[in-house]
C-alpha cells in the first residue's frame, strides 16, 4: 500500500505523518508541493499539519492552489482516499474537497492539548475503533473552529459523515465537529492529530487504529 | 489600473476577532460601539486595458482566492 504526504513550505508535521503511515506497513513517499504529479499508484494522499505558506491571506488557501493539490484533486476524484490533518483539513476546506471552513478558534487562543472525541461515521479512517468508540488526541491549532451552513451540517450528520466530534468543545465548532468525510467516504479532514498518539514514546496510541486499518484495508489481498 | 479589493465576513458570520476588538475599545472607555467587524484589504496593480477586463478578472481572483466565498463577500473598486 502506497502513501504519499505533501510538503509544503511551513508544513512541520509531515515527517510525524510519514512515520505513522511507515509504522503501519505502507511504502511512504514525501511530495514536494511544485510536483504536479503524485507517485505512480498512490493510494492515499496524507496533507499534514502544519502553517502552509505561513498561513498567509487565510489557512490553507494558498497550498489548495498549488500545482500537487490539483494532482490531489484528480486523485480524488478517481475515488483515491486522501486525509487531511489540521492544516491538511484547512486544505481539504478550501480546495472545496470538503464542505465548510475552518475559522478562528471561538475563544481566539491556540489551543495545544489532548481532547476526548466520539467517533461516529463508517469509513476505512475509523473502521478500526469500536461502534461510538471514546478516544482522545491532541489538537494543536488557533483555527479549528468549523463553520458551515445549516442544510451541510444537516446532511453531513444524515449521511452520517461526522468522523469525530469533541466531547467537550473547545474551539466552537459547529455540532462539535473534529472531523469530517466526503461524501464517498474517502476523504477525511480532522483538526486532532492521529499521527502524535501512534507510539507509546507520544504518551498515547489512539491514532494507532485508524493507520492500521486504514494501511490494512487499502493492501492489495 | 489597479483595483482595491474589500473582504469581509458574510452578515451572521461570527467574528470573534471584531467582539474581541470591541471589548478593548469598550475597556479603553469607548462607550457606544455597537459592533466591531474586521476584514481585509487587497490591492493589486495590473496590466487590464480597461476597467471592464480589470473588473472581470478581479471577480474571477476573488471567487477563485482572494475570497471564501462561503464564509466571505467581497467588494471590488477599479481605478486608472
Amino acid at each position: 500500500m502506497k502513501a504519499a504526504v505533501i510538503v509544503f513550505p511551513g508544513s512541520n508535521c509531515d515527517r510525524d505523518l510519514a512515520v505513522a503511515f511507515e509504522r503501519a506497513g505502507a511504502d511512504v513517499t514525501r511530495v514536494w508541493h511544485k510536483e504536479t504529479d503524485l507517485p505512480e499508484g498512490v493510494d492515499v494522499v496524507g496533507i499534514p499539519g502544519g502553517f502552509s505558506y505561513g498561513d498567509y491571506l487565510r489557512c490553507g488557501a494558498i497550498a489548495a492552489q498549488s500545482p500537487i493539490c490539483r494532482a490531489v484533486v484528480r486523485h480524488t476524484e478517481r475515488g483515491g482516499y486522501a486525509l487531511g490533518i489540521c492544516n491538511g483539513f484547512q486544505v481539504l476546506t478550501e480546495a472545496r474537497m470538503l464542505p465548510g471552513v475552518l475559522m478562528r478558534n471561538a475563544g481566539l487562543k491556540f489551543l495545544c492539548r489532548t481532547v476526548g472525541l466520539t467517533v461516529g461515521a463508517q469509513s476505512e479512517f475509523t473502521a478500526g475503533y469500536g461502534e461510538a468508540a471514546e478516544i482522545a488526541l491532541p489538537i494543536a491549532h488557533h483555527d479549528g473552529n468549523y463553520r458551515a451552513d445549516a442544510e451541510t451540517l444537516d446532511r453531513l450528520e444524515g449521511e452520517g459523515r461526522v468522523a469525530f466530534r469533541y466531547t467537550d468543545n473547545p474551539n466552537g465548532s459547529d455540532r462539535d465537529i473534529a472531523g469530517i468525510l466526503s461524501e464517498n467516504r474517502r476523504v477525511l479532514g480532522m483538526m486532532p492529530h492521529p499521527e502524535r498518539a501512534v507510539d507509546a514514546g507520544h504518551g498515547a496510541t489512539d491514532g494507532q487504529p485508524l493507520f492500521a486499518h486504514l494501511v490494512g484495508a487499502l493492501a492489495p489481498a | 489600473m489597479k483595483a482595491r479589493v474589500h473582504v469581509m465576513l458574510k452578515d451572521g458570520v461570527l467574528d470573534p476577532q471584531g467582539e474581541a476588538v470591541r471589548h478593548a475599545l469598550g475597556a479603553m472607555g469607548f462607550g457606544g460601539v455597537g459592533g466591531v467587524r474586521q476584514g481585509k484589504v487587497i490591492e493589486l496593480d495590473l496590466d487590464a486595458a480597461d476597467e471592464a477586463t480589470a473588473r472581470a478578472e478581479v471577480e474571477k481572483m476573488c471567487e477563485g482566492l482572494l475570497a471564501n466565498t462561503v464564509i466571505e463577500r467581497y467588494e471590488i473598486e477599479v481605478s486608472a
